[in-house]
């Protein structure tokens, strides 16, 4: 247990974790113990964080652990068959481990790689663009006792568009330090100013002015604050952090350095989704760097500045996406919301002010501190100011990411990502909106549809019931338990759904939904359960003639199969 | 420095608050109150979990448990869609769950089942689950019963031992999340520790094994409680031509106890009074077998759990214009849906195989084409036709019945007492 000399030991109960967890496999009872003992807390409260994890495991797996992205994206791309190829190459069933105990199977949530979809991990490492042909050779060389890093694929970065018609913020030219160069030459007031006057918003998908939060984290007075960088983008179909993190993992840091100066923060986290381990290295090697080369630790650039980062890896849940429950999730708990009592501004990571933004929002700060407010505050519409990272996937010729200018119609960006064939896309995510034809002259903007960053396309050939089966088992599978209406509404819904799609509801038992809906969205703790049923609400509105077509004109009850189960057990002893 | 008044107004009136207090404590400051369920005293952070007290603050929806009061506050507590929100939380948590409250040893002391009468709850809208949540019974002091547990949290932040450790705590997450104990911890407790936690606990979900059941039913704390007098009662507008002619009113039981008959004979006296304006045909209390003509109500009892139900039900709902669901077996199924959370194979092992009453020379699966079949499960008669009003109670009150079906057949429009609205 080597993280024993570190200060506020539970802070710290992931990264335990996490040791068991790589060195065999799972986390055993007598590992619990010795946490239980060394922690000074009870066994159950260790469990229930445990159990709180989805890469968490409690019973021993193979040698090999496959986690299969099940992503709508995935299933349009060959989930199914890559599914069926994995069981039989391997002998395992999904959910469990071979007999030999080489291999075991899970299916997960969106892993970021929507734009190489079919992808798995297989111990963390990303195979990407599955066919049943490449898990034959995948499983065969390790069967064999081949070397697993030898066959990961590197993960391309399709960077597709950086606003050409006019010029890129995001992906322009890098130079290393500049941002942190012109921060340390002003005074820290000054900073959140030109951020303020930049108009830049939270790009998360909260859209909150980045300024104003730092300025009311820097009025608080408290000694210690901290800056999160929050890289736990788990919206399925985004994968924009993934990108930027690989490619200018640098900007990151000089954005997150420029907000621990502004609001006089010594400490910044990166908490970063365990689904994007095989980025770790390049992160840590970038800080390592920096402190070489003194953008980070003591006298940053010769000024009475200290800034320290650290990376902290995630374990498997899309609710840490949300700050709160993320600070929940650092410091060593169940990532579940807090009751917003207290903003992280105020009391946040250990109840110490704490800003946490988007990694594309620190890469736009490190920009405006290299090029100025107004190269960014020019660009974009009155409400959206610079540009915004768009992961595009689904059924278009080129899935990648495309850095677009605020105020482009949603039509504009079809044409970019050369998608013919439109029939349904969810923008800005499950929890986003649905667009159809109707919406192609809209404007990807404040004042119009705003989008935090994921898009995916669907032709007509999907099955619109698929699509909602997918969203819908998304969220039940997330939704961390805390309240009731998401708890218990996401799982009533789904079940609705299902009845639906099968053909045994009633037109008022689908129009039941938007009601049911209202309350996830009035009554929720957080931003999961309030959004988790925009998609249902949008389908119902948008496809009248596909829920008239499957809608029963009264209610009527199956009996043949209810009695079923009574007829095969009479007919059996 | 004093602290510092601000105004706020709830429901349109004007109060004045302390600054920082939080809106439940000030609302009840000013005698209005705030349905809560998760809330049981000021916390923090508070537990923020049930959401039952959802309000409007400014024009948008909040928890009056986690908000603070500040001055312009501007809060709606009982305007239609507010009501509806939290109607509809608990009616999920009935329907998530498995609350059996006649088997409960909670009842009458039981928070959710209070919300449930405050609320005028008749029926869950949600369809409920019936999964199995298997029950706790491995401490020697404590019996955890997961079918009750709502997962307010009050346990996990308040039962520590005394050296502040965790008894019980989260496991899992989202629809599977239950909540664990600790045994070591949980002998580390006392047996008065352990009786409070039975007390925290606003379900039957932490009971204190041989402690729970102290007081007898009549005298618990929501049965003696007179602080809410009526509940709204809902609006049925049937257009029956009101001609002077007798009413026809038919009955049925099916699977239930006949205890909802029983309670609807003890109008008592009142029968005489009702023969005068209805007339009966197909019903055990006239032991007419078959609908000898088209009825103006039909009055349902008990779930379906079998072929025959089936029929029955499919029968009534076409020879009854208004059909009225009688008692908790026939809203959503009930006692005999306790059946629901097992495979029906177990059940009928259980009954018919295993039971120490079955003789070894009559171990046999009932089965002739002439005995009706059992159902998968037992269903809500909602489940399988139109049901136009809900009567709950187990059984329902006596003028609760009458009341109810007055209203239905003459258009009285009386509301329904606290105390005839009991549903254990």
């Amino acid at each position: 247990m080597k993280y024993y000399s570190v200060k506020n030991e539970r802070t710290q109960l992931l990264n335990y974790l996490w040791d068991f967890q790589k060195e065999k496999g799972y986390i055993s009872d007598s590992d619990i113990r010795a946490l239980s003992k060394e922690l000074g807390i009870s066994r159950i409260e260790i469990e229930g964080v445990i159990s709180f994890y989805h890469f968490f495991k409690r019973k021993p797996v193979g040698k090999y652990t496959i986690y299969l992205n099940n992503s709508m994206i995935s299933e349009i791309k060959g989930f199914r068959k890559i599914k069926k190829a994995l069981e039989k190459e391997t002998g395992a069933v999904f959910g469990g481990t071979d007999p030999t105990g080489t291999f075991s199977l899970f299916e997960t949530s969106c892993i970021g790689l929507s734009d190489q979809e079919p992808a798995a991990l297989i111990n963390f490492r990303p195979f990407t663009g599955l066919t049943p042909e490449k898990i034959k050779k995948i499983i065969s060389h390790l069967k064999s006792g081949g070397n697993i890093d030898k066959i990961k694929d590197e993960v391309k970065d399709f960077v597709r568009y950086k606003n050409d018609k006019g010029e890129p913020v995001i992906f322009g030219e890098y130079k290393e330090g500049e941002a942190v160069l012109n921060t340390v030459k002003k005074r820290p007031d000054e900073i959140i100013a030109e951020i303020k006057e930049s108009g830049l918003s939270g790009r998360g998908g909260a859209f909150f002015p980045t300024g104003l939060k730092w300025e009311f984290a820097k009025r608080n007075g408290s000694l210690q604050k901290y800056i999160i960088c929050n890289a736990d983008e788990g919206e399925p179909g985004t994968f924009k952090d993934r990108v930027l993190l690989n490619q200018i993992p640098g900007l990151v840091l000089e954005g997150m350095i420029t907000a621990g100066y502004a609001i006089g923060a010594t400490k910044g986290i990166i908490y970063l989704r365990a689904e994007y381990f095989f980025l770790k290295e390049k992160i840590k090697q970038t800080i390592n760097r920096f402190y070489e080369i003194g953008l980070l630790g003591q006298n940053i650039l010769g000024k009475n500045f200290d800034f320290d980062i650290e990376v902290m890896s995630g374990a498997g849940a899309y609710v840490c996406g949300e700050e709160t429950s993320l600070i929940e999730s650092l410091e060593g708990k169940r990532g579940g919301p807090r009751t917003k009592v207290y903003f992280p501004v105020e009391k946040g990571y250990l109840e110490k002010p704490t800003v946490v933004n988007n990694v594309e929002t620190f890469t736009a700060v490190a920009r405006i501190m290299e090029k100025g407010s107004d190269f960014f505050g020019k660009k974009g519409t009155d409400k959206t100011k610079g540009t915004k990272l768009l992961s595009i996937s689904g059924d278009c010729k080129k899935p990648g990411i495309y850095e677009i200018e605020w105020g482009i119609t949603v039509k504009e960006m079809l044409d970019l990502c050369e998608a013919s064939d439109v029939n349904y896309i969810q923008f800005s995510g499950p929890s986003g909106t649905v667009l159809t034809e109707k919406d192609f002259n809209r404007k990807i903007c404040g004042e119009d549809l705003i989008c935090g960053g994921s898009i995916m396309i669907f032709n007509s050939k999907r099955d619109v019931f698929d699509i909602l089966t997918n969203f819908s088992n998304f969220f039940i599978a997330e939704s961390c338990g805390l309240c009731t209406p998401c708890r218990a509404g996401n799982y009533l819904i789904g079940k609705r759904l299902e009845k639906i799609k099968n053909g045994e509801a009633t037109f008022e038992e689908i129009e039941e939904l938007k009601s049911w809906a209202k309350v996830l969205r009035d009554t929720s703790r957080c931003g999961l359960g309030k959004t988790s049923t925009n998609f249902i609400v949008d389908t119902v509105n948008k496809f009248p003639e596909l829920f008239k077509k499957k809608a029963l004109k009264e209610k009527e009850f199956n009996l043949e199969a209810a009695l079923n189960d009574y007829y095969d057990y009479v007919k059996n002893n | 420095m004093d602290p510092r008044t601000v105004k706020i107004k709830i429901d349109g009136k004007e109060f004045d608050a302390i600054e920082g207090q939080s809106l439940i404590e000030a609302a009840k400051n000013n005698g209005f109150y705030i349905p809560t369920l998760c809330h049981f005293k000021e916390i923090y952070p508070p537990l923020g979990t049930c959401r039952v007290c959802t309000v409007n603050i400014n024009g948008k929806p909040d928890t009056a448990c986690t908000r603070k009061v500040f001055d312009g506050m501007n809060v709606e507590v009982n305007t239609p869609e507010v009501l509806d929100n939290r109607k509809a939380i608990v009616e999920m948590l009935f329907a998530e769950g498995n609350h059996y409250c006649p088997a409960c040893a909670k009842s009458g002391d039981c928070e959710l089942q209070r919300k449930g009468y405050e609320m005028g709850i008749s029926s869950s809208r949600f369809p409920h689950l019936f999964e199995e949540r298997p029950r706790d019974f491995k401490d020697d002091r404590i019996f955890l019963e997961h079918n009750r547990c709502i997962l307010c949290k009050r346990c996990v932040h308040e039962v520590k031992t005394n050296n502040g450790e965790n008894v019980f705590y989260f496991q899992n997450r989202g629809h599977n999340m239950r909540v664990g104990m600790d045994y070591e911890k949980a002998k580390e407790l006392t047996d008065e520790q352990v009786l409070d936690a039975a007390k925290l606990c606003p379900v039957g979900a932490i009971i204190a094994k041989g402690k729970c059941t102290a007081k007898p039913f009549g005298d618990r704390k929501f049965d003696i409680d007179k602080q809410i007098k009526w509940i709204p009662s809902e609006d049925l507008k049937l257009d029956i031509p009101k001609d002077g002619k007798k009413k026809i009113v038919a009955t049925t039981s099916l699977a239930g106890c006949f205890g909802c008959h029983m309670s609807l004979l003890d109008i008592d006296l009142g029968i005489l009074d009702i023969l005068e304006l209805v007339e009966f045909n197909k019903s055990p209390l006239t032991d007419i077998k078959n609908f000898t003509k088209q009825c103006d109500i039909g009055i349902i009892e008990g779930g379906v759990a079998n072929s025959e139900n089936f029929e029955v039900l499919k029968e009534f709902r076409k020879k009854c214009k208004i059909v009225v669901a009688l008692g908790e077996c026939s809203v959503w199924g009930g006692m005999p849906a306790m059946r629901n959370t097992l495979p029906l194979k177990d059940c009928l092992e259980e009954a018919y195989l295993n039971s120490i009453s079955s003789e070894n020379d009559e171990k046999v699966i009932p089965y002739h084409e002439d005995i009706p079949k059992l159902l998968n499960k037992v269903y809500a008669v909602s489940d399988i036709i139109k049901i136009d009003y809900f009567i709950p109670g187990c059984p329902p009150n006596a003028d609760h019945i009458w009341k109810a079906v007055k209203n239905i057949l003459f258009g009285a429009g009386e509301k329904v007492a606290y105390e005839e609205f009991k549903y254990d």
